[in-house]
């Protein structure tokens, strides 16, 4: 494995390796505190993100490396035209690993093309955010203790939600995992998804637009953002923004064992009165997130303690 | 009454083009442009295809396949040699298509970044699917 590009790029055993060592972080995390010492981490992000980018960036400053990079294009050489062939191969030139996060479908494919060190790909527009994935992967492995034998609703943005269609390519590995796919007619899970995942590989799945009707029959439910900057026209982004907004009444009826999870950042699809419910676990992701980060960059620059 | 075409001592024939694709195939191959016998048949009788386009190169031309097979993968292409068939080739959809169609995604990195070659790969032989490498955009045969 010298880059992460789709979450598809990962066999079972790499993925295994990944959440086992990254459980094995969560428990000792000053064993590996230094691992990475005298590496660097370049965080290419031509689209801005406060979330990921800190995350990587802390995930490689507590194994001991170090970060460079830019947070947005106008304060890189793309702003002067720079293609992205020439960016990684330039930047492969002073850092050791790279993560890049692209507002166009692909981007972070192309730097793997070119590049001489591993490529991360941190979100490449609506396409693939194979991180948030293995985030998702670790809270679940972590909470509900395996990935066999669970209904999983998606909710909110599944057209041009990064995260929703990765988790569905990581899951569908799995034995007797059922999707409830949860959305606005416009906002429904992409043709390619439907067809040639869901139904190539025989999974049961469900599209509905009703979340109240489903929310007792799962095991987890991921909530998304509709996210402003997908829309082309900001009229359907207003229409459907607040389409879902899970609150107290609406977990009244969900299995006292459901786990609420969501990439974050939120704007309104949760309310605040469900942060107290034990069942919300958003925020416990975000730091399994970095755990998981951390386990993967270093098996990308093949260190171990 | 019944067209005749002189069968070629050496060369190419492009048979069970389905019809309507002949004149694609005939200028995708240049043949408008060469100053050897060529001839183009449209509407062809056949006992397979109801009606067919066929062509008739008498002179060696490169031909590349994959191409061919993605214009129409039903196309025979016969060999001749002394104006005897020396070798038929049956054409397919080809695995992976390089340059020669262009994703249409707005929101994909081909969209945007200079020097960089168009790949798309066969999803689905049977329904003629590819899809786009980068951007997973999935294209049928014929609106390709």
């Amino acid at each position: 494995m010298n880059h992460l590009i789709s979450p598809m790029d990962l066999s079972s055993d790499q993925l295994d390796s990944i959440l086992d060592l990254a459980g094995k972080i969560i428990e000792r995390p000053e064993d590996y505190s230094q691992v990475c010492k005298g590496k660097i981490l370049a965080t290419l992000f031509y689209e801005p993100s406060t979330r990921t980018r800190l995350s990587f960036e802390a995930a490689m400053l507590r194994l001991g490396g170090e970060v460079l990079g830019f947070s947005e294009p106008s304060s890189s050489s793309a702003a002067k035209g720079e293609s992205i062939a020439d960016t990684i191969r330039t930047v492969g030139c002073y850092a050791d690993i790279a993560v890049m996060r692209h507002p166009k479908e692909g981007a972070p494919k192309v730097a793997s093309m070119y590049s001489q060190i591993p490529v991360i790909n941190a979100g490449d527009g609506g396409h693939q955010h194979p991180t948030q994935t293995l985030t998702d992967l670790l809270t679940i492995k972590t909470i509900k203790g395996g990935f066999s034998n669970l209904t999983i609703g998606l909710c909110g943005d599944l057209k041009f939600g990064r995260t929703v269609h990765s988790l569905i390519k990581a899951m569908v590995k799995y034995d007797n995992v059922k999707f409830v796919l949860i959305s606005p007619e416009e906002l429904k899970i992409p043709e390619y998804i439907r067809t040639h995942i869901l139904e190539k590989q025989n999974v049961e799945f469900i599209e509905t637009t009703n979340l109240e009707e489903n929310i007792g029959d799962l095991d987890i439910l991921y909530m998304t953002r509709v996210q402003k900057e997908r829309f082309f026209n900001e009229q359907d982004y207003i229409r459907l923004k607040d389409t879902y907004i899970l609150d107290k009444e609406k977990m009244k009826s969900a299995p006292e064992d459901l786990i609420v999870m969501h990439p974050l950042p939120r704007v309104n699809e949760i309310a605040l009165e469900v942060d107290s419910d034990p069942r919300a676990v958003y925020f416990k992701q975000a730091k399994y997130g970095m755990f998981v980060r951390m386990a993967l960059m270093m098996q990308l620059l093949e260190v171990s303690i | 009454m019944r067209l005749k075409i002189n069968s070629i001592k050496q060369g190419v024939v492009i048979d069970h083009i389905r019809a309507g694709q002949g004149t694609k195939i005939f200028n995708y191959l240049g043949l408008d442009k060469a100053d050897f016998t060529v001839a183009l048949i449209i509407n062809a009788q056949s006992k397979k295809l109801g009606k067919k386009d066929m062509i008739k190169v008498e002179n060696e031309i490169n031909i590349d396949f994959a191409i061919l097979g993605l214009i129409d993968p039903n196309i025979t292409v016969n060999i001749i040699k002394d104006e005897a068939i020396c070798e038929k080739i049956k054409l397919e959809l080809p695995t992976t298509v390089e340059e020669a169609i262009k994703c249409k995604n707005p929101r994909c990195i081909t969209s945007t970044e200079k020097h960089i070659t168009d790949i798309f790969e066969l999803v689905n032989r049977e329904k003629g699917i590819y899809s786009c490498q980068y951007c997973d955009a999935l294209y049928t045969i014929p609106n390709m």
